[in-house]
């Protein structure tokens, strides 16, 4: 059974087909990333999944269960999480604060809580900013602020946005690295990126979107071999390479 | 964090003894410093801590202190039980508001209007209800005695107004450190990161404005005793409603001693300017100083008083680690 | 039912109608442009009325003419109040928004209550009493100049906005402010003259009203909360959703109470919805609106 199935799952603004007849599913333990250019309908696709958008046709499939209707925060208790493309901090409370009131999501204990927060923050690194508020934090620092929050609900299913975007080089290394430990203890993610080298260096599969339709799906050193994916995007950055 | 604790319990001693020192007067304006003080909290819950705005919360006044009246006169009920009756009654109101409020998604202005509205047509229902006293509001012949809650002196209404001061602090400071809380804070400050983080944003909007409310209505017993009259157009007009959300501003919103310092630095100086000027005949002079004082406070302390003392009393604060 | 009373009742309240859609006209151009809510718009209007009162009790200038006086003045305090405070809040969070707007309100209401003292005034004009025959219904003259005088001041308006520089440049400003400024308007003096001329609609719909009711510095608060209605109705920002708005609540507040009753008799009910409790009805529209359609009838997008 896979961890999480969609089946020709359409979202439409308008006379705007932002996602459209999607289909495709994820093994638990497995790491998957979607690309596409901008604008491809990533974005839409995980505001479906996460339950702040209603897919307009399609159906989603988690741990063997039909999703229907669910709010983000059903969503979330059943063990789905996502980050935000543009980070939302809780900007006036500290890191550690941010990442205890997603912790509360599994226990109402606020000690409990803030033990856990404090265990996870340390594995994103942000151990010695756990005092700091969110305000005075980097962006490189707000996205793993993001991170920790997400983890700390303890999904079985991460779906990360663009967590990479505006990273230098050094910094996506070291993401890399921390969300295959964290994929090493059994969480399943599905992520999209635009930075290539994070992609390729994470994901086991890669599904194409372009214009809210899959156009490709394999390995990642298939994928960006195929002519149709070349033509929709990966174009000037790889041919020219 | 420690030293705090010590210096507000050393601040409650000296209330506790202020009466034996001070006159009658002093103590009336002290009990109005609780009593807005005690209202601004109340508020606080739903627009400092939730960051749901609420500019109709005189309802809730209103129907505390009309319940409260209403169970006296048909039920003979005592105002110390007809209170929590009339607190419930508020919360229903809030829950009512909130339903169409947060069930479809109405935010800022479109919310604030939303209990301006009610509050509104509320003033008006009651206006109109001949066993309130209609258009000439509600005289109460009191009937001195501790069980009636209606005393000749000041005396016992100022350790009640205390009592009220010091449940709204607890019940806030333990809202802040219970899930209920952060969850609260989490939606004021980003509600959809909250909401996939696992919050149930209509649900804690729901607790919020039902606690607010009924808290809020729990001062509206006080009112009626206290001042032994009571008039929609007084108590339950917005005007009411700016009074109490005034001292949280200043304070400092979504603080605990935000409304407590608010209300020490306001109310004395609307209440000795209200009668001072009506005195001199510039009866509203005093609203006018707070007009302008509102906007200043949010053009150039938009984070009310606490925050400039926070700086001057860290040494105080030396313990506190995250607020 | 009296069907001749509720035409009668249509008619006045649609002629009143004619004056909330120039006071809610005001309310939406600032909104559209600045995306703020001018929380003292009925006590600014207030201020309309007691200038236009001063101006017929010294020199006995009728307010149908003075209006224009209370106009000028209302466009500057407006235009000062922008320059002063609302500019400064711009890009506040909603909640810092509304709150000194209300304390202007409460600044706007005291200080016309120190001023023009606390009691209900109800001054008489030429015209206050006469009327016109139209078959069975009779028409109050006041309201019919009223009337015609707001619908000529929102014509004004709405070809300013369309045809003037200043207008354009009001207009290209509520599309899109960032781009007004990189074309080289002066956005600040384009927000500043914009909300002038809101107050200045607010304002000489006050002066307008002197003949037709009774002024006391308290009736302000309930003209902000009708001019929200109106234009939450029409549409926030919509320019036409706000005139009609305003006829649709003009006409209702007058019918309502009438039709109220009778529905109330007609269901056995022994009520009377009284005519001082007509704030009800359009509160009523406004809760319906804001649950079924919160963008308003001329509203294109979603909140």
């Amino acid at each position: 059974m896979p961890l999480l199935e969609l089946k020709k799952v359409s979202k439409n603004f308008g006379g705007l087909k932002a996602v459209s007849q999607v289909s495709f599913s994820l093994e638990k333990g497995e790491i998957l990333g979607i690309i596409g250019p901008n604008g491809a309908g990533k974005t839409t696709l995980f505001n479906t999944l996460t339950g702040f958008y209603k897919p307009d046709e399609g159906e989603i499939w988690f741990e063997g269960e039909k999703l229907i209707d669910l709010k983000p925060h059903q969503i979330c208790k059943k063990g789905m999480v996502r980050t935000f493309q543009i980070v939302k901090p809780f900007l006036e409370l500290t890191t550690l604060d941010n990442v205890m009131i997603a912790a509360l999501n599994r226990t109402k204990h606020i000690h409990e809580a803030t033990e856990k927060a404090l265990r996870t923050i340390e594995m994103v690194g942000l151990k010695d900013k756990a005092q700091t508020l969110a305000t005075g934090l980097t962006l490189p620092h707000r996205k793993r602020l993001e991170l920790a929050r997400a983890l700390a609900t303890e999904p079985k299913l991460l779906l990360l946005d663009e967590v990479m975007a505006g990273l230098t080089p050094t910094e996506v290394d070291e993401l890399i690295r921390l969300l295959k430990e964290i994929n090493r203890q059994g969480i399943t993610i599905l992520l999209i990126e635009h930075v290539m080298r994070g992609v390729m260096a994470l994901s086991q599969r890669v599904i194409v979107l372009n214009y809210g339709e899959k156009i490709a799906e394999g390995v990642p050193e298939e994928v960006v071999k195929n002519r149709q994916v070349i033509d929709a995007y990966l174009g000037e950055e790889f041919r020219n390479a | 964090m420690r030293k705090l604790y010590l210096f507000l319990l050393l601040a409650f001693l000296i209330l506790l003894v202020l009466p034996k020192v001070m006159s009658s007067y002093a103590l009336g304006i002290f009990i109005m410093i609780f009593f807005y003080a005690y209202l601004g909290q109340s508020w606080n819950i739903l627009t400092g801590y939730t960051g749901v705005i609420s500019l109709g919360h005189s309802l809730y006044v209103g129907i505390g202190a009309y319940m409260t009246y209403l169970l006296t006169l048909t039920l003979g009920l005592p105002p110390w039980i007809g209170m929590w009756i009339g607190g419930i009654c508020a919360g229903a109101v809030g829950l009512v508001i909130g339903f169409f409020g947060f069930r479809f998604g109405l935010k800022g202005v479109y919310f604030v209007l939303l209990t301006i509205s009610f509050a509104e047509i509320g003033r008006l229902i009651v206006l109109h209800l001949k066993v309130f006293g209609s258009f000439q509001g509600l005289f109460i012949t009191p009937h001195f005695s501790a069980v009636n809650f209606q005393f000749k002196d000041n005396v016992p209404y100022y350790y009640i107004a205390l009592g009220y001061v010091v449940f709204s602090l607890i019940v806030v400071r333990l809202l802040e450190r219970s899930k209920i809380g952060r969850y609260m804070v989490a939606l004021r400050e980003e509600e959809e990161a909250a909401e996939s983080l696992g919050v149930d944003v209509f649900k804690y909007k729901m607790i919020a404005i039902f606690i607010s409310a009924f808290m809020t209505s729990l001062a509206g017993a006080f009112y009626t005793n206290y001042l032994y009259y009571l008039h929609p157009s007084t108590m339950m007009s917005m005007a009411f409603s700016i009074e109490i959300i005034l001292r949280p501003i200043i304070g400092g919103m979504g603080t605990v001693l935000g409304p407590v310092i608010g209300s020490f630095l306001i109310t004395p100086l609307a209440e000795i300017s209200r009668t001072y000027f009506a005195k001199a005949g510039y009866e509203g002079l005093h609203l006018v100083i707070y007009g302008f004082l509102l906007v200043a406070v949010v053009l150039f302390f938009p984070r009310g008083v606490i925050s400039y003392m926070k700086k001057a009393l860290s040494p105080l604060l030396s313990g506190e680690k995250s607020h | 039912m009296n069907l001749n009373l509720i035409l009668q009742l249509a008619l006045s309240g649609f002629l009143l109608g004619g004056v909330y859609s120039l006071i809610a006209l005001g309310l939406s151009l600032i909104f559209g442009v600045m995306r703020v809510i001018n929380f003292a718009h009925g006590e600014m209007m207030v201020w309309g009325m007691y200038v236009a009162y001063t101006i017929l009790l010294w020199t006995g200038v009728d307010p149908f003419f003075s209006f224009l006086v209370s106009a000028i003045i209302l466009f500057i305090l407006g235009y000062l109040l922008q320059r002063s405070v609302v500019n400064r809040i711009l890009d506040f969070p909603e909640a810092m928004q509304v709150l000194p707007l209300v304390g202007m309100a409460m600044v706007f209401e005291n200080s016309a209550r120190l001023i023009w003292g606390p009691d209900y005034i109800s001054p008489q004009s030429k015209f206050a009493l006469s009327s016109i025959s139209l078959g069975p219904l009779t028409i109050d003259t006041p309201r019919l100049m009223a009337f015609s005088i707001a619908i000529l001041i929102t014509v004004l308006v709405l070809v300013f906005l369309k045809k003037t520089d200043m207008g354009k440049s009001i207009r290209a400003a509520a599309d899109n402010r960032l781009g007004a400024f990189l074309v080289g308007t002066d956005v600040n003096k384009v927000y500043a003259v914009c909300f002038g001329i809101g107050t200045a609609c607010v304002g000489s719909a006050g002066g307008l009203l002197v003949p037709i009711m009774p002024l006391s510095p308290y009736i302000g608060a309930p003209f902000t909360l009708i001019s929200f209605i109106i234009v939450i109705l029409g549409g926030m920002g919509s320019l036409t959703g706000a005139m009609v708005g305003g006829f649709i609540i003009g006409v209702a507040e007058s019918i309502g109470p009438e039709v109220i009753t009778n529905i109330f008799h007609g269901l056995g009910v022994d009520l009377e919805f009284p005519h001082t409790m007509k704030q009800v009805v359009s509160f009523f529209i406004l809760i319906v609106i804001l649950i079924l359609r919160p963008q308003g009838l001329f509203g294109g997008k979603k909140r």
